[in-house]
C-alpha cells in the first residue's frame, strides 16, 4: 500500500491565530481516512490546503505525487472535494446542478453513471427538484454525486454529516464504503468521535495539532488507565464526588454512566484480566460513594470510544 | 409544574412545522428537545419563549400564558441560542452590564453578578477581552452565563453545545446541573445523541409531532435499544 | 467550448429564476426612462404663465399666442401692471412671467426691443427649463419675422445660449435619456455582474469551481457574457424608448453608438469583476458598487447636476469617472450627429480605462480563495 496523500510539517496562520501547527500524516490508497475534530480544530484549514485552494505557510504536501502547491492544475482534475457547506446551486434543479457539474469537468451524467448510480438512485425521482428544497441528507447526496461525477482519484469531503439527521448520516458512511470498493481514496473530516470506528484510520485533531494518529482500535488501545463507568442516582454530586476519590485521574459525563478515569495501578488492581483487583477496586469505590450517600450505584469497568481518548489527550 | 403545553401548534402556510405538541416540565428538571433538523424544535421553542404566536392550542410558562402574557413569560426566562448568544464587538464585562440593564438589574446587583459570573468562569483576567476573541466554547459557557444573570425559572438552551469540542462540551453540562441543582427548569434542545442521556426526560420531535416522552432509560427499555442513536433511528424509520 | 457553453447555460438559469433579478434587468431600465420621462414632460407642458403687456400691439400679441401655442406655457394670467406680478409668483401657480415693455413692434423695427422672461427662482431647474424654452420660442419668432420682412434680425435683445444650438427647446429627454443609459449599464455591468461572482463565493460553490479544471478566466467569462448581452439589449431599449415616446432625434451612426456602448460596457465589466475580487459576500458587493460606482455615476457625471458648475475638486473626481465620459459620447453621436472625429479623445479615455481595469481585475482574480 503506498500513500496517495502526503502530508509533512504544514503550518498556516491567519494572523496571530495558528490554524495549523506542523501537521503531519499519511492516507493510504483506497483507504477511508478520518480527520476527527471539533469546530476551529483547523480541519478545513487543512482541507483547503489539500484542495490547492489556500497556500500553508510552510511545509508540503502531495496528493497522487503533485504537489498541492506547484501541481495544482493537475490535481485538480484529480480531486473530489465537497466542502463543508454543500456547495450546489439551490435554485437549480438535482439534475441541472450534476449536469452542470459533469460539463465544467468536461464529462456527462452518463458515462459515470454506474459509479454515482447506487447513491444517485436514492434522490433521481426528485431530480426535478430545486436543490434548495431538498432535505438535509438528500442535499448531501446529491453534493457527494456532484464531487464524484468525474471519477476522481481522491475524494476530499470537508464535515459531510454536518446539518444531516443520524439516519442519513449512518447511509453516507456506507455509501463511503461501497466508494472505497472503486478503489477511491478518501479523507472526510467530522466532529463526531464515534464516527472514527467507520474510518480505516484515523488522526485526532485540536488547536492544529494531530493529537494521535492510527486505527481506531490503535487508538483506544494506547488508552492505559483503568477506565469505569458508574451511575448513581444524582449523576452531578457523583461526578463531583468521584473526582474527589483517591486514586481518579478524571472524571467526566458520558452517556447515562459518568466515566471514571483512574490513575495506572499496579496489573492487579486495573481492570485488566485479574478479575479479584477488578473486584477490590470496585468495592473500595462503592464504600467510598456510600459513605457520600449515593443511592443505586451502579458500576463496572467500561472499554475506552476515541472520544476517552481525545479527552485523554487534550488533558494531557 | 412550570411549562405546560395542551395541542400546541404552529402553522406555516400549508406547512406545520409543529403538531399539537402536548407536555408538561416539572421544575429544576431538565428536559431534552431532540429532533432532525427541521423537526420543529426551534419553532416550539420559540413559541415558548413569546417570540413566536402559536396558531393553535395552549401554552404556560413559569405560569404565563404565552398567547395573551408573551411580556410576563419574557420577563422570567433567560433563553440562548446557538446563533445569537453575545455581542461580539463588545468586551465580556459590557456584555454582562448589557444583559444586566436589559433584564432591569440595579448598578449594585450587576456588579455583584458580574464578580460572581467572572468567578464561576475563572474570566476575571480575560473580562476585558472582546467577546469575539474568546473560542467557541468559552463563549458559549459565558453566554449560558449571562442568559442566566436575572434569575430566570426558566432557561431555553437552543443547540448549545453545537460544534463545541468533548470537554468544553462536558464543562458546559455541569453548568446546566449546576443550574439544575439550585432549580432553574432546563429545556435544551441538541442533535448530539450522547447528551440527551444528560437529560431527565426527552421529547423525540420527528415532523413536527411528539413520537416520544420518556427518561432516557425507560426510551431504551421501550425501543429495545442499545443508546439513544438507536432509538432515534428506530422512531425516524419506524414514521 | 461545451464547458463554457454548460456555465453560460447556468448562468441564465440563475437570471430567470431569479425574480429580484429580473426585475433589475428588464424593470428597471423602463421604469427609470419612463419616470424621468414622465416627471420632465409634464413639468414642461402647460406650465402656467404670466404676461405683462405694455404694448399691447400686433408683435406682441402674436408672440404670446406662439408662446400660448407652443404646448408648454398655457396663459393663466394677463396682468395689468408691476404691481400684480408679485402676488401672482407669491400664488405658487405662475412659474414664469414675460413683459413687453411699451412700444414693442416700433423698436422691435428699428434697433431692436427688450421683451423680460421671469422665472421663479425657488425652483431654480424648472425655472432654467422655462426661461430656457421661452427663449427659443422668442428666438424662433425673431427668425419668422425677420426671413417674412426680408430685413434686418435682431429683433430682441435676449442672447440664446450657445449650448442650445443642437437642442432648442432643451427637452428633458435630450439629457436623461443619455444619462439613464449610463447609468443601466453600469448598473447592471457592474453591480450585477460583482454581486453574481460573490453569491457564488457565499454560497461556497465558488470553492468547487476553482478546484475544478475550469481556469480564472473561463469562470469570469462565463459569468460576464450573459451580462454583456442582457446590457446590450437594454441599452437598445433605453434608446429605442427614448426615441419612440419622447422624440430624441439618432442624428449620428448606430453602429457607433454600439460600439461606443461595448467599449463602456467593458469598463463597466471589469470594474464589477474588480469589485468581486475584494468582496467575500453579496452585501458587500452591493454596498461597494452602489456606493463607488452608481452614487458618483449619478451625481457626478452630469446626468442629474451639470458638471460645470459644480466645484473645480468635483469635476476632477468626476473626471475619473467612466460615465462622465460616455455621457458626452451618446449625447454627441444622438443628438449632434457627430462621428469619431469629435468623439476620440473621450473613446481613447475610456479605452485606457477599460484596459487599466480589466489588467487589475484580472491581476486580483485568483485562483484559489
Amino acid at each position: 500500500m503506498s500513500a496517495v496523500i502526503s502530508i509533512r510539517e504544514i503550518s498556516k496562520s491567519y494572523g496571530e491565530l495558528k490554524a495549523l501547527h506542523d501537521t503531519s500524516f499519511q492516507v493510504e490508497e483506497g483507504a477511508v481516512f478520518g480527520l476527527i475534530g471539533p469546530d476551529g480544530a483547523g480541519k478545513t484549514t487543512l482541507f483547503r490546503i489539500l484542495a490547492t485552494l489556500i497556500l500553508p505557510d510552510t511545509g508540503q504536501a502531495t496528493i497522487g505525487g503533485l504537489d498541492v502547491v506547484k501541481d495544482y492544475r493537475k490535481l485538480r482534475l484529480k480531486l473530489g472535494y465537497m466542502p463543508g457547506r454543500f456547495s450546489l446551486y439551490q435554485d437549480l434543479t438535482v439534475e441541472e446542478n450534476l449536469g452542470f457539474f459533469a460539463s465544467v469537468f468536461g464529462t456527462t451524467i452518463r458515462k459515470n453513471y454506474d459509479l454515482i448510480a447506487p447513491i444517485y438512485s436514492q434522490i433521481e425521482p426528485f431530480k426535478s427538484r430545486r436543490a434548495g428544497a431538498l432535505s438535509g441528507g438528500m442535499k448531501q447526496k446529491l453534493a457527494l454525486c456532484c464531487a464524484l461525477i468525474h471519477r476522481p482519484e481522491v475524494l476530499l469531503l470537508d464535515e459531510p454529516g454536518t446539518g444531516v439527521d443520524p439516519v442519513s448520516r449512518q447511509e453516507f458512511w456506507e455509501m463511503l464504503a461501497t466508494l472505497k470498493n472503486e478503489g477511491i481514496t478518501i479523507l472526510v473530516s467530522t466532529p463526531n468521535m464515534d464516527e472514527a470506528a467507520l474510518c480505516n484510520k484515523v488522526a485526532l485533531i485540536q488547536h492544529g495539532k494531530i493529537l494521535a494518529e492510527d486505527q481506531p482500535e490503535g487508538i483506544i488501545q494506547s488508552f492505559k488507565n483503568p477506565l469505569w463507568a458508574v451511575r448513581s442516582e444524582n449523576m452531578y454530586q457523583l461526578i463531583k464526588d468521584l473526582r474527589m476519590y483517591d486514586g481518579a485521574a478524571d472524571c467526566y459525563a458520558f452517556g447515562e454512566y459518568a466515566r471514571l478515569k483512574l490513575h495506572p495501578a499496579p496489573v492487579e488492581l486495573t481492570t485488566g484480566d485479574n478479575a479479584s483487583g477488578q473486584r477490590q477496586t470496585e468495592a473500595a469505590i462503592k464504600t467510598y460513594l456510600q459513605q457520600k450517600n449515593h443511592q443505586k450505584i451502579e458500576m463496572f469497568p467500561a472499554k475506552a470510544t476515541i472520544e476517552d481518548c481525545f479527552i485523554d489527550l487534550v488533558s494531557a | 409544574m412550570v411549562i405546560s403545553t395542551e395541542k400546541l401548534s404552529k402553522k406555516f402556510g400549508a406547512f406545520t412545522a409543529v403538531d399539537a405538541i402536548t407536555f408538561e416540565v416539572d421544575q429544576g428538571e431538565i428536559f431534552g428537545f431532540l429532533g432532525a433538523n427541521g423537526a420543529g424544535k426551534t419553532t416550539a421553542l420559540r413559541m415558548l419563549t413569546g417570540l413566536l404566536t402559536p396558531s393553535s392550542g395552549k401554552a404556560s410558562v413559569a405560569g404565563y400564558d404565552v398567547w395573551k402574557q408573551p411580556e410576563m413569560v419574557k420577563r422570567r426566562i433567560g433563553y440562548m441560542s446557538q446563533k445569537f448568544s453575545l455581542y461580539e464587538d463588545l468586551t465580556i464585562k459590557e456584555n454582562i452590564r448589557l444583559f444586566g440593564g436589559i433584564y432591569g438589574l440595579s448598578s449594585a446587583q450587576i456588579k455583584s453578578k458580574t464578580n460572581e459570573l467572572l468567578d464561576k468562569l475563572g474570566l476575571h483576567t480575560e473580562a476585558e477581552k472582546l467577546v469575539g476573541s474568546l473560542p467557541l466554547g468559552w463563549k458559549q459557557k459565558l453566554a449560558f452565563s449571562v442568559a442566566l444573570i436575572h434569575e430566570p425559572k426558566i432557561v431555553f438552551l437552543d443547540e448549545p453545545t453545537s460544534g463545541v469540542d468533548p470537554i468544553t462540551r462536558r464543562q458546559f453540562w455541569e453548568l446546566i446541573y449546576q443550574a439544575a441543582q439550585s432549580g432553574v427548569t432546563l429545556m435544551v434542545t441538541t442533535h448530539y445523541m450522547e447528551e440527551a442521556e444528560y437529560c431527565d426526560r426527552i421529547s423525540m420531535m420527528v415532523d413536527g409531532k411528539i413520537q416520544a416522552l420518556d427518561t432516557p432509560g425507560n426510551l431504551k427499555k421501550t425501543f429495545q435499544a442499545k443508546d439513544m442513536d438507536e432509538v432515534f433511528r428506530k422512531l425516524a424509520r419506524g414514521s | 467550448m461545451g464547458r463554457f457553453l454548460a456555465f453560460i447555460r447556468k448562468e441564465f438559469r440563475h437570471i430567470l429564476r431569479d425574480r429580484r433579478t429580473l426585475l433589475i434587468l428588464f424593470g428597471m431600465p423602463v421604469a427609470q426612462v419612463l419616470l424621468f420621462g414622465f416627471v420632465l414632460t409634464n413639468e414642461i407642458k402647460n406650465a402656467s404663465i404670466a404676461v405683462l403687456d405694455h404694448s399691447k400691439d400686433v408683435e406682441t400679441t402674436a408672440l404670446s399666442n406662439k408662446l400660448a401655442s407652443s404646448g408648454y406655457f398655457h396663459i393663466d394670467k394677463n396682468l395689468a401692471s408691476e404691481q400684480e406680478l408679485e402676488p401672482a409668483f407669491r400664488s405658487g401657480k405662475i412659474k414664469l412671467a414675460v413683459v413687453f415693455p411699451p412700444n414693442f413692434a416700433e423698436n422691435a423695427g428699428r434697433d431692436g426691443a427688450a421683451v423680460q422672461l421671469i422665472g421663479d427662482a425657488s425652483d431654480p431647474n424648472t425655472a432654467t427649463t422655462l426661461i430656457n424654452y421661452a427663449n427659443a420660442i422668442v428666438l424662433d419668432f425673431q427668425r419668422e419675422k425677420a426671413a417674412a420682412s426680408g430685413a434686418n434680425g435682431g429683433l430682441f435683445l435676449i442672447n440664446a445660449e450657445t449650448s442650445m444650438r443642437y437642442n432648442p427647446e432643451q427637452k428633458g429627454a435630450f439629457n436623461f435619456v443619455p444619462g439613464v443609459m449610463t447609468l443601466i449599464l453600469m448598473l447592471v455591468s457592474a453591480m450585477m455582474t460583482s454581486i453574481t461572482i460573490a453569491r457564488e463565493k457565499e454560497m461556497g460553490t465558488m470553492e468547487v469551481l476553482l478546484v475544478s479544471p475550469l481556469r480564472p478566466l473561463q469562470i469570469i467569462l462565463g459569468k460576464t457574457t450573459p451580462y454583456l448581452v442582457l446590457s446590450m439589449a437594454n441599452a437598445i431599449v433605453v434608446v429605442l424608448l427614448g426615441i419612440v415616446v419622447f422624440g430624441m432625434p439618432m442624428r449620428g451612426s448606430i453602429l457607433l453608438l454600439a460600439g461606443e456602448c461595448l467599449l463602456y460596457m467593458f469598463v463597466a465589466l471589469s470594474l464589477g469583476i474588480f469589485i468581486s475580487t475584494r468582496a467575500k459576500d453579496q452585501m458587500t458587493a452591493m454596498f461597494m458598487s452602489g456606493l463607488g460606482l452608481l452614487m458618483p455615476t449619478m451625481l457626478l457625471s452630469g446626468f442629474i447636476f451639470p458638471r460645470e458648475s459644480m466645484p473645480k475638486v468635483l469635476q476632477y473626481i468626476g473626471n475619473i469617472i467612466p460615465a462622465s465620459w460616455f455621457n458626452p459620447i451618446v449625447k454627441g453621436i444622438m443628438i449632434k450627429g457627430v462621428g469619431l472625429e469629435a468623439l476620440w479623445t473621450h473613446t481613447i479615455i475610456l479605452g485606457l480605462m477599460a484596459l487599466v481595469f480589466l489588467v487589475l481585475s484580472l491581476k486580483n482574480f485568483k485562483d484559489r480563495l
